[in-house]
């Protein structure tokens, strides 16, 4: 496979959330406005690409018995590096986003894309993949949080798309979430079949 | 007192799948049926007790005095990947009948983020020992509350008649939507 279908292949033919869907916690858990879902998406791009890198470069010196485990101590060395950047520059976010950072290690695409991909591939490769499933997770994490942000409170990004008065709180809060991610996953499965 | 607002807001105001989102995947992936449903909330119970008791424990007595919070998300998980290892070894030989119920549930528990989110959540709201054991199990029984709902919703589910693009999963997180906007009637008592 050609290294740019290795990028493309997770925006939308593999994308990890609406097709996949794998990483459903923080999606669903951050997405109350669209510069959430965007931290939350570059955050995680940052862990998948410095992993796939990592574990593509020392799997082949790994013994298969303690593959996972030494996938997952790399992985969590990345999220605990992520999330000291971000409480030292963009700490409203981090405050935001709370116990969702740490639990990037138990975000199933990351060590899903560890396992199937970079343990058998090279460095350039795996370095694109995390990239491409990292925007493409970015993606509808954005798409998401813009939503749900636009039907609860009018904004998108914070700037009025609709008058001031206007607000659907119940897409804000925890049900919204649901509702929007069903309606949205049933809108591309009806684009794909068509 | 302190411990029933614990267990009122663990359970039904802040419940961990439809209120906080933590466990999702376990939640969609496994309640198709009632029956396995109720195995794998049997075995998140069990595990989410203990693992909040080990690693509160390391957290008060080794973290903390030398310093070394810093380390927090790589041990916790190692804790809790090593923990399920061992319940599933010590199950084996001591009760197979229970490994027979819970076994094909535990492999899955590693991955699941309520364990490592509950066990984060208690460091951050400062519980002490007592405290933390009261919310990992009132957590664990919120969580197998709405997983037995929302199975008993989807057997039902699967006899509806839906158009074809919101069959499957989009039909499940709406009704999700819907049970989550239920619980929120919850809100306001504690």
């Amino acid at each position: 496979m050609s290294n740019i279908q290795n990028f493309t292949k997770g925006l939308i033919k593999e994308n990890p959330i609406f097709v996949l869907l794998l990483g459903m916690c923080p999606t669903l858990g951050v997405t109350s406005s669209a510069i959430n879902g965007l931290g939350m998406g570059l955050a995680t791009s940052f862990v998948l690409i410095m992993s796939n890198m990592v574990i593509s470069m020392v799997s082949s010196q790994i013994p298969e018995k303690v593959k996972i485990p030494s996938f997952i101590v790399i992985i969590a060395a990345f999220v605990t590096i992520i999330s000291f950047l971000m409480e030292a520059y963009t700490p409203a976010l981090h405050a935001q986003l709370g116990v969702f950072i740490p639990l990037i290690v138990v975000n199933c695409i990351v060590l899903g894309r560890a396992e199937a991909f970079a343990s058998k591939n090279k460095i350039l490769p795996s370095i694109l993949d995390g990239a491409g499933m990292g925007l493409g997770f970015s993606m509808a994490l954005t798409l998401l949080g813009s939503v749900r942000e636009l039907l609860g409170s009018g904004k998108v990004f914070g700037i009025s798309i609709f008058s001031d008065n206007y607000g659907m709180l119940i897409f804000v809060l925890a049900p919204g979430a649901f509702i929007a991610l069903g309606y949205l996953i049933a809108i591309i499965n009806r684009i794909k079949k068509a | 007192m302190n411990y029933i607002i614990i267990i009122i807001s663990a359970i039904f105001v802040n419940n961990v799948v439809l209120a906080q989102f933590l466990g999702i995947c376990p939640f969609l992936g496994v309640s198709k049926k009632v029956s396995t449903a109720v195995g794998m909330s049997s075995a998140v119970t069990f595990v989410m007790i203990l693992a909040t008791i080990v690693t509160y424990l390391l957290q008060k007595l080794v973290l903390d005095p030398f310093g070394i919070g810093f380390m927090q998300t790589i041990t916790f998980i190692l804790i809790i990947a090593a923990l399920v290892q061992l319940v599933e070894i010590i199950l084996k030989k001591v009760s197979p009948a229970l490994y027979q119920a819970l076994g094909v549930f535990l492999p899955l528990i590693t991955t699941n983020c309520a364990i490592l989110g509950v066990a984060i959540l208690t460091i951050q709201k400062d519980y002490d020992l007592l405290e933390a054991v009261v919310f990992s199990g009132s957590t664990a029984i919120g969580f197998g509350l709405a997983l037995v709902i929302f199975a008993g919703l989807r057997e039902h589910l699967d006899l509806v008649d839906l158009p074809k693009g919101i069959k499957g999963t989009p039909a499940a997180l709406i009704v999700a939507g819907l049970l989550a906007m239920a619980f929120m009637g919850f809100s306001g008592i504690v």
